[in-house]
């Protein structure tokens, strides 16, 4: 049943054409729109206003309805942020272990409720850090985790059953989970007790952040050994991060992004599915990651779309009972590929615009990229500025007083629906690929080049918009202002790649190898006989095997990928 | 603007571990919208590795991006791997990604011809590239 009485639709429906053929007509007779059409950043046309006649069909029960209800397209949960703040969760990491420990001390003292792990690249690609790949980049980006003994120092004094941390690591999540799981048994921290996230998320590496290490079926397949594991030991962890955040800098739009997202997370479903796990043990223990751009009411959309298609497929489709199965929840970033170098202080601006469209979705964390991003990893300022712009959202503005405040604008909803719609398309399509079987039709279209080439597409128009001019970035291509690095910015030491390689060789030392080596070929003979490795990379780690060591165990058994090149 | 009689030949690449390829996709179709040869050789390669497609493909440009910060560590490797291929001074070298301003002068200084940090527009990497990518540079 519809919002609107058909009496009154007819009423308002003559009333906007006489407006039309009135005011309307008369106001752009003097002066006519400046662009000829109006669009999102996806592309979706966007009227100049909205009236009830364009969510007539809509059904409030079944596609608004209720927070914490399904479909959850309000929100999550109930009360929202008026019952708990969203967790403001900056992520941090960088050089050592012991650096990026004293990072994580300074942003908890300063306002941050979780804490979140950026590792470097030689962690997220699977490789030690005196492996001839690592050169250059150990703890550059990120932090560098070799072995057990760097995942202590990370957490030295964090209390790891009070804050809720998170692993923002793929391919290898097996290893850094596992050295997780082994510092907490030294310190006594039960399990059970443990509340977090790991990213986990395969299958967008091939598209999206691109740090893959294994080839797309073997890497789904540890995926899902992570997902049944924590099933059974870690009830608490939230076992992947569906992440569309990487997808979207890639390249996507916001409908690539949800349609690709939701379908990853489809395939993660049907996997454990196919191992014979119930949807409802494994099920609410999945979490999403989005990123925000700058179109505020698209976005908003996205998020609330997100909500509503996930319910939906989990209830419907692979027929959830329990309402924890069907709750989306979230995290957001800010898009790291908006900030610009000319004029970086309006940076802030566009963090703070994308931070507020993502607590208008209804996001449960949130990590606002630093103003000074186009220049290097965040400095210790510039995070601050970040949080603070949390803190401004939080306090000042009074946007969180009510649940899903956006809910019931004509405009939004028919947004809510059009980028649903386009996002279903693009999921009908891989599901196509795959015969009905979303972790086939994922596979297809990965290894296919399908989804690398749609994003490719869209982030070539998007950059010949901005080229064009039809697109102003504010200090870029219009109002333009000269790049002006910021005052401070992030300071790499130089020595934090020498005293990580004294600190691996360490470990190599005092270690048994005999040890290490009698689990690295058992977790060879786990993967060939395709049973699930967790337990035999715990016992890796704990003899301190390094991560280079599982990983490169896994790579003799599956192979690498290499990148196509699609362009 | 007529076309040169063979077209410029680049050969563009992601050096080390970094996995950004937004823009170095970007470039690529640029590029061969302009009417050079293109070819992207993708991510995670070694110095050696892009020398040696620079001579296979017997580029007159070779283009690399990285947004990891590796650059001081991994560009000075590049070009003596280019050098030891004999390519020294017979390729137009361009460098893109996200590149601190302090860093632009001791690339050039390396040798890099061209410095392409966050932001910069196609058409001044286009005409960078047409310009120089004749000999003599």
């Amino acid at each position: 049943m519809g919002l609107f009485s058909k009496n009154i639709l007819d009423r308002i429906s003559k009333r906007r054409r006489d407006w039309e053929g009135r005011e309307l007509a008369g106001a752009l007779a003097k002066s006519p729109e400046t662009r000829k059409q109006f669009t999102t950043l996806s592309g979706i046309e966007v009227g100049g206003l909205y009236t009830p006649e364009d969510v007539k069909d809509l059904d409030f029960e079944s596609s608004i309805g209720f927070p914490g209800a399904y479909p959850f397209t309000r929100g999550a949960y109930p009360t929202m942020y008026r019952g708990r703040p969203w967790t403001r969760r900056q992520i941090a990491g960088f050089g050592t272990a012991r650096s990026t420990n004293e990072r994580f001390r300074f942003l908890l003292d300063h306002g941050q409720t979780g804490l979140s792990t950026d590792f470097d690249h030689p962690t997220l690609t699977g490789y030690d850090s005196d492996d001839e790949l690592a050169e250059g980049e150990v703890g550059r980006v990120g932090v560098a985790i070799d072995s057990i003994r760097d995942m202590e120092e990370l957490f030295d004094g964090v209390p790891l059953d009070e804050v809720g941390i998170s692993f923002t690591i793929n391919h290898p999540a097996i290893t850094m989970l596992a050295m997780f799981l082994g510092v907490a048994e030294t310190r006594g921290v039960p399990w059970e007790a443990l509340r977090g996230t790991v990213q986990n998320d395969s299958l967008k590496e091939f598209f999206g952040q691109k740090t893959y290490a294994l080839p797309p079926a073997p890497s789904l397949k540890i995926t899902t050994d992570i997902v049944e594991f924590c099933t059974s030991h870690v009830p608490n962890w939230y076992t992947v991060s569906i992440s569309g955040y990487h997808t979207r800098e890639a390249g996507a739009n916001a409908v690539q992004e949800l349609a690709f997202t939701i379908a990853q997370g489809m395939a993660y479903v049907e996997s454990a599915m196919e191992r014979g796990m119930a949807v409802d043990d494994f099920g609410p223990r999945l979490s999403y990651f989005f990123g925000c751009h700058n179109d505020l009411f698209e976005e908003v959309a996205k998020f609330r779309a997100a909500r509503r298609m996930w319910a939906r497929i989990m209830k419907e489709r692979y027929k959830a009972k329990s309402a924890e199965s069907m709750r989306m929840r979230f995290h957001t970033q800010t898009l790291g590929s908006t900030l610009v170098r000319e004029g970086p202080k309006n940076n802030i601006t566009r963090g703070a615009f994308q931070a507020l469209a993502a607590v208008l979705g209804g996001t449960q964390s949130l990590h606002v990229s630093g103003y000074d991003e186009a220049y290097d990893i965040p400095s210790e300022e510039a995070m601050k500025v970040s949080l603070a712009t949390q803190l401004v959202i939080a306090h000042e503005t009074n946007v969180a007083n009510t649940v899903d405040p956006l809910a019931g604008s004509y405009f939004v909803e028919s947004l809510t629906d059009s980028v649903e719609e386009a996002a279903q398309e693009y999921i009908n399509t891989i599901e196509g690929m795959g015969d009905g079987s979303m972790v086939r039709g994922m596979l297809n279209a990965i290894e296919s080049g399908y989804i690398e080439s749609e994003i490719a597409g869209t982030s070539f128009e998007f950059q010949n918009e901005i080229e064009s001019g039809e697109y102003v970035v504010v200090g870029v291509n219009g109002y333009r202002e000269e790049a002006e690095q910021p005052e401070e910015v992030f300071e790499f030491d130089v020595e934090e790649e020498g005293r990580q390689l004294a600190r691996l060789t360490e470990v190599r030392r005092d270690r048994s190898s005999a040890d290490v080596e009698k689990a690295l070929d058992e977790i060879k003979r786990k993967s060939e006989a395709d049973e699930n490795i967790f337990p035999h990379v715990l016992d890796a780690v704990r003899a301190s095997a390094t991560e280079g060591e599982v990983m490169g165990a896994l790579r003799q058994v599956y192979g690498e990928y290499v990148d196509p090149g699609v362009f | 603007m007529t076309q040169p009689e063979f077209p410029i030949k680049v050969v563009v690449a992601k050096i080390g571990l970094d996995g950004h390829d937004r823009g170095i996709k970007i470039i690529a179709r640029s590029l061969r919208d302009e009417g050079m040869e293109v070819v992207y050789l993708g991510m995670r390669l070694t110095a050696e590795q892009i020398a040696a497609a620079a001579v296979e493909e017997d580029a007159d440009v070779v283009g690399i991006s990285l947004l990891s910060g590796a650059h001081l560590r991994l560009v000075p490797k590049l070009i003596d791997a280019l050098k030891s291929q004999g390519l020294d001074g017979q390729v137009l070298l361009v460098v893109g990604g996200t590149i601190p301003d302090q860093d632009v002068e001791p690339l050039k200084q390396m040798g890099v011809h061209g410095v392409f940090t966050v932001g910069t527009p196609m058409a001044s990497i286009v005409s960078f590239i047409k310009e120089r990518a004749v000999p003599p540079r």
